[in-house]
């Protein structure tokens, strides 16, 4: 296993793809040719319409957004280990994880541009919506899962966080719940090295926050968060031991947000460029690329970029042609059954 | 069969229990121990440890599980084991059990009931004798209620398990024990939303629920004047047509409440008072509430306790106004 072969109370790393994309064959998962391009067309994608959010957001077309640059192996790694039944819990920065598992990109860009229809997935993908309250998600997935596990079902719940999320007592009750319920549970910490402007290193005194897992009886692995193919291996190891009835899993991705916290942040305040750049050395998509062009995979991604250019712009075009929801259509929900009052607030016409 | 409140929630509890087997019951001791009050006593003996389950303490991640059991197929029901430590579950039920049928147009919802003991007037331990209502009754999407009688307790905590929308199932500890009634072993429902004229009257409408009913039943047996009681049983969503149908033929009203005065749910029925019956009125709006303060240690709960004299005081004002 895994993760008895790193070791997070000692700063152990798996690392499958070094940063020049050369591959540990040991360590390397089972993964077809077509998928390892599906992976890195949906890496190229995130990039690319991370991208256009942000400067969708600059012209204000778009509200205040959360950038992904950076996080895309973070992101994707573990959706690839999930089967179509299982669920998927987020935070706010897994844009490419919820469009492996089948959310368009044009609800995505829907819910940033201030539309709840935004939150609406199609039925049956099993997402849950944006979480903006820091690490509430956390017991969701938790009682998501025991849900499943008392039907005797075998699906398993993926949830996201970051490396500020683990400070919350919410991280604390869910995780330790999991540990108790023995519920079918993996959890992905995406320490991006900044909680908007606080280093991981003050959120807390933890060599590894994957050693926290040990406290609440599970398993925990330190990561390469930018190398896809160690994400997806260790999500694949969580994701069966959940699924055999082996309980849960925290897998902590190292990795670093290149960009701004959101589109209303400036990251020069708080760290350098020297920083950044080395950083951008690491970067998931570039090793990614070299490690499918080694492999006769991928002969060069020209043609992808025009192909995602396009989803992009169509996604952000549909996205924009919604109309902005009615009067009745924000009322409409607050209850199964609008109470009398309530009509009375909407008034007539209800447009 | 004889019940009292405790009793009959547990009636409730089992008979949904065994009527759906996506309802569970979750919180701290309330499996084995029965919980504290002894509410759920018996249920895991029947249902196992599977659906009747103690949990760790932690009352958010109770509440945040069990807003995920929702969103995946289950009706739970969380336990908080006092009111005044419900405030750890705000997060979980403002941010998310409230909101999820809104910002998902419908698709995600969440079928839960938080149930917990609620109030004053049993010189409890500090922390143990809140009423704050209102806290829960401003969010929009939560529902509010609370039983007055054991019978009334299981048909609404049955309609509150069934209910597709989130609710806050607050129980009068004061009442828990006070009086047996009879209560049906068998399916027994009270619709939500819906306020129960207990007493017709014709002079002054008095408004109360909870623990609060059988004090204002007590207070006015023996008055002269008429008096219609409404049990206002759900907070929110309000019924406020009856109280206001009923206001309009009195033309006089005194709400009651145990939570303190300002910004109380009294404030709220006044309002809809003064909104649909202004024309009709004799009188200001009366209200008999605790004071604005904390709620002392059990040696200084009288001062704080609505009693029945102010109610007969406010009674009194009303209608010599």
């Amino acid at each position: 296993m895994l993760t008895d072969e790193f070791d997070p109370m000692k700063g152990e790393m798996l690392r499958v793809m070094d940063e020049e994309g050369n591959v540990d064959p040991s360590l390397m998962p089972k993964l077809s040719d077509d998928v390892l391009l599906k992976a890195y067309r949906n890496m190229l994608l995130t990039r690319m319409a991370d991208d256009k959010a942000v400067k969708l957001q600059r012209q204000g077309r778009l509200g205040a957004y959360p950038p992904s640059k950076g996080q895309e192996a973070s992101q994707l790694g573990p959706a690839m280990a999930l089967k179509e039944g299982d669920w998927l819990v987020w935070a706010f920065r897994e844009m490419g994880a919820l469009l492996w598992k089948g959310a368009p990109l044009q609800t995505l860009y829907l819910y940033w541009m201030g539309n709840e229809l935004g939150n609406v997935y199609p039925d049956g993908a099993r997402i849950t919506p944006a979480v903006v309250p820091v690490g509430s998600q956390i017991p969701h997935a938790v009682g998501i899962a025991y849900a499943s596990k008392l039907r005797g079902e075998k699906d398993v719940t993926l949830a996201y966080f970051g490396d500020g999320a683990t400070s919350e007592g919410e991280f604390h009750e869910g995780l330790n719940f999991a540990g108790v319920f023995h519920t079918p549970n993996v959890f992905v910490c995406q320490n991006n090295q900044f909680a908007i402007s606080t280093r991981r290193e003050k959120q807390s005194a933890s060599a590894s926050l994957a050693q926290k897992a040990i406290a609440y009886g599970f398993p925990g692995i330190l990561v390469d968060g930018n190398d896809v193919l160690a994400m997806y291996a260790a999500a694949k190891e969580a994701v069966d031991r959940a699924r055999k009835g082996k309980g849960p899993t925290l897998i902590e991705s190292f990795t670093y947000r290149m960009s701004d916290h959101t589109t209303s942040d400036d990251w020069r305040k708080y760290r350098s460029k020297e920083e950044v750049a080395e950083w951008e050395r690491k970067d998931p998509l570039k090793r990614f690329k070299a490690y499918l062009i080694a492999q006769s995979i991928l002969e060069d991604d020209e043609l992808l970029v025009k192909e995602m250019t396009e989803i992009v712009e169509k996604a952000a075009a549909e996205a924009e042609a919604v109309p902005a929801p009615s009067r009745s259509d924000v009322f409409a929900h607050t209850y199964a059954e609008m109470p009398p009052y309530l009509k009375g607030q909407l008034g007539g016409g209800g447009k | 069969m004889m019940m009292n409140m405790v009793q009959a929630i547990n009636s409730a509890l089992a008979m949904e229990m065994e009527r759906d087997p996506s309802v569970v019951v979750l919180g701290e001791d309330v499996g084995v121990d029965g919980g504290v009050f002894r509410v759920t006593e018996g249920l895991v003996d029947k249902y196992g440890e599977a659906r009747v389950i103690d949990t760790p303490l932690a009352e958010s991640g109770i509440t945040g599980m069990a807003i995920g059991m929702a969103f995946n197929g289950l009706r739970p029901v969380a336990e908080i084991q006092f009111m005044g430590f419900s405030y750890l579950t705000l997060n979980q039920m403002i941010n998310h059990a409230a909101r999820m049928r809104n910002r998902t147009r419908g698709r995600i919802t969440v079928p839960m009931v938080l149930r917990m003991p609620y109030g004053a007037g049993v010189k409890a331990l500090e922390h143990h004798s809140e009423s704050t209502e209102a806290l829960y009754a401003q969010i929009p999407g939560l529902k509010v209620i609370v039983p007055s009688t054991p019978l009334e307790a299981k048909g609404l905590l049955t309609s509150a398990i069934r209910d597709p929308d989130p609710v806050i199932f607050l129980e009068p500890t004061r009442s828990y024990r006070m009086l047996k009634e009879e209560v049906p072993d068998g399916e027994y429902l009270v619709p939500l939303g819906k306020a129960r004229t207990v007493q017709e009257g014709d002079d002054v409408t008095v408004v109360g629920w909870g623990a609060m009913i059988p004090l204002i039943q007590r207070a006015v047996a023996n008055l002269q004047a008429s008096v219609e009681i409404i049990d206002l049983r759900t907070i929110s969503p309000m019924d406020s047509e009856t109280v206001v149908e009923s206001v309009k033929r009195t033309g006089r009203a005194v709400v009651v409440h145990e939570a303190p005065r300002s910004f109380g749910p009294g404030a709220e029925i006044a309002s809809r008072i003064y909104e649909g019956a202004i024309l009709k009125l004799e009188a200001p709006v009366e209200r008999v509430t605790a004071p604005d303060i904390t709620v002392p240690l059990s040696k200084g709960e009288d001062h704080y306790y609505v009693n029945e004299q102010m109610i007969r005081d406010g009674i009194e004002r009303t209608l010599r106004f």
